[in-house]
């Protein structure tokens, strides 16, 4: 498929976005002590502009933003409608969260708790957008949904320990958030290792003698029908050689796990809010192009017939 | 239940692309606005089309085939580009089967061009929708043309009736028997969208040459017996066929 950016930004930054706020929420009720409101009113608006930010991302990816209110219509069966619904509803709820925080309400774990739901749902929805897509042998894979999780959540917790550092009242709750980070990390690393090898080992389920319907071994195409381009030729192809998709891969395969995880490591042990920052960008930058990995990796089964020009 | 589809006959098609041209003429010129069309007539010429003629080579050299292979939407009765729709822009028509975009619902979010495993529907770069074949859903039902008419414009611009329509769920149509009786396919079974259109395969072709073929027996030139060769007199294999 050819990457989008629209949709690499979408994903990445409400992943972040979603991470973040799951952070806020986890440390609000792990530690029932501790008043950081500061922090959590701080993140609430942080979390709410990234998945702003990922909202407005995703109006660039159609062809009529002004008909995009349609999208929730269809929830029943689609996917991408039910991801329409979620992101809004969430941010609603965190940004509920955020001002119970703000004026000190005793309600807070009961917005947090719907919110934290909607979060999940959120992570389902956008993940069942590729998932569902069976011929897309690379995406329908559980482990598409893990990989949404688990990143999103790396790099909200990788935020959340950044903010932490930056207000005294949270100060405790920097090991911790910085713990989760690298656990979530390293979950990701292992989940995502994991779908790399199950997509280097797909069998293709179509091949051109499904496509066309001729049983013989070899068949070539010699002509796709036409000379200049087409959607068809734009669209699903990324258009890129295998060694610039090989060195997409070890970038993100770097700037995703073990770079934020020394950053992180000796942002922590030395307070250094430069070297956490640090780690989050990396992070990011590397989510970018896990993202741009994920949409180019995918080889959708139409490309059989637009193999030759003429 | 009716289900329109088109049966296309590979055995016949000659690739001449009549279907190709007379399905852009007649889908340009509708109500719902021309098919882009940029740069028509310049180096790297580009728009929408509903119906494309692929040509593949099958075998090795010398034992090869060309195959010309129209394609089109294959409007499958399980449409997996239906249900992802996030506004119900596209859908598939109970009375007749026809899958279907209505233009002014789309948000051109290409979800759908994602989910169809045959590459059969295209964002129109002018419209900013996403379009696909229509199976000329305003000329087959339109009562003000003549029986014979109505019938997708591609159907009617094949010199080589390479194209049957009908309705594939009523056993006594053209379509159906041809299905039937030349083992028409659909494409991609194994994802389960169940195409309605089908391709009936190539036939191979036997020419038997009789050795009484080589010579013209009734040769007007031999029947005066002028020419040094005796003319035939007896009956020959064509004398006993029915």
């Amino acid at each position: 498929m050819k990457p989008a950016f629209s949709v690499i930004f979408l994903t990445t930054l409400i992943g972040a976005g979603q991470g973040l706020f799951l952070a806020l929420f986890s440390a609000e009720v792990l530690s029932p002590g501790l008043d950081a409101s500061d922090f959590q009113v701080v993140g609430s608006l942080l979390a709410l502009g990234l998945c702003g930010l990922g909202l407005v991302a995703s109006f660039f990816h159609l062809g009529h933003p002004e008909r995009a209110w349609r999208s929730a219509a269809m929830w029943r069966s689609s996917w991408l409608s039910r991801e329409v619904i979620a992101l809004p509803l969430f941010m609603l709820a965190l940004a509920a969260y955020g001002l119970a925080q703000a004026m000190g309400w005793r309600s807070t774990p009961f917005f947090g708790a719907a919110a934290a739901l909607l979060c999940l749902a959120l992570f389902v929805c956008t993940a069942m957008v590729y998932m569902s897509i069976r011929f897309l042998q690379e995406w329908a894979s559980p482990l598409t949904l893990a990989n949404y999780l688990l990143l999103g959540c790396a790099s909200g917790f990788m935020l959340a320990t950044l903010l932490a550092t930056l207000f005294e009242s949270a100060w405790p709750l920097v090991q911790p958030l910085a713990w989760a980070a690298a656990a979530f990390t390293l979950a990701a690393l292992a989940t995502r290792t994991a779908s790399l090898r199950r997509n280097a080992r797909l069998k293709p389920m179509s091949s051109l003698q499904t496509a066309i319907g001729v049983k013989h071994p070899r068949i070539v195409q010699k002509a796709q029908g036409f000379m200049g381009g087409s959607f068809n030729t734009r669209e699903f192809f990324h258009g890129r050689s295998s060694e610039w998709l090989r060195g997409v891969k070890w970038a993100f395969l770097l700037l995703v796990f073990p770079l934020p995880l020394l950053g992180l490591a000796a942002g922590v042990a030395t307070g250094s809010i430069a070297l956490l920052a640090l780690a989050f960008v990396l992070q990011y930058l590397g989510l970018l192009a896990e993202r741009w990995f994920f949409l180019a990796q995918a080889r959708h089964p139409q490309n059989l017939y637009y193999q030759a020009i003429s | 239940m009716t289900q329109l589809a088109l049966v296309i006959d590979l055995n016949v098609c000659v690739g001449c692309h009549a279907c190709v041209t007379s399905c852009k003429q007649w889908n340009t010129s509708g109500s719902a606005g021309p098919l882009a069309d940029m740069d028509p007539y310049g180096a790297d010429p580009n728009g929408t089309f509903f119906n494309r003629v692929q040509t593949f080579e099958v075998g090795e050299f010398p034992n090869t085939q060309t195959v010309h292979f129209p394609k089109s939407c294959l409007h499958c009765e399980d449409p997996p580009c239906v249900p992802v729709c996030p506004t119900g822009a596209s859908y598939k028509r109970a009375e007749d089967g026809i899958v279907l975009v209505d233009y002014d619902k789309c948000i051109g979010c290409k979800y759908c061009s994602w989910a169809c495993p045959y590459g059969a529907r295209e964002l129109d770069e002018k419209r900013q929708v996403m379009t696909k074949c229509t199976l000329c859903v305003d000329r087959i039902h339109d009562t003000a043309l003549p029986e014979r008419e109505r019938k997708p414009a591609c159907v009617l611009a094949c010199p080589t009736n390479a194209r049957l329509y009908g309705d594939i769920h009523d056993p006594e149509s053209v379509v159906s028997r041809a299905i039937q009786e030349r083992a028409g396919y659909a494409l991609m079974p194994e994802w389960g969208t169940r195409p309605a259109n089908h391709y009936l395969p190539r036939r191979r072709t036997e020419i038997p040459v009789h050795a009484e073929d080589l010579q013209r027996i009734d040769n007007p030139l031999k029947i005066d017996g002028r020419q040094p060769e005796h003319a035939h007199r007896e009956p020959g294999r064509e004398d006993f066929a029915t």
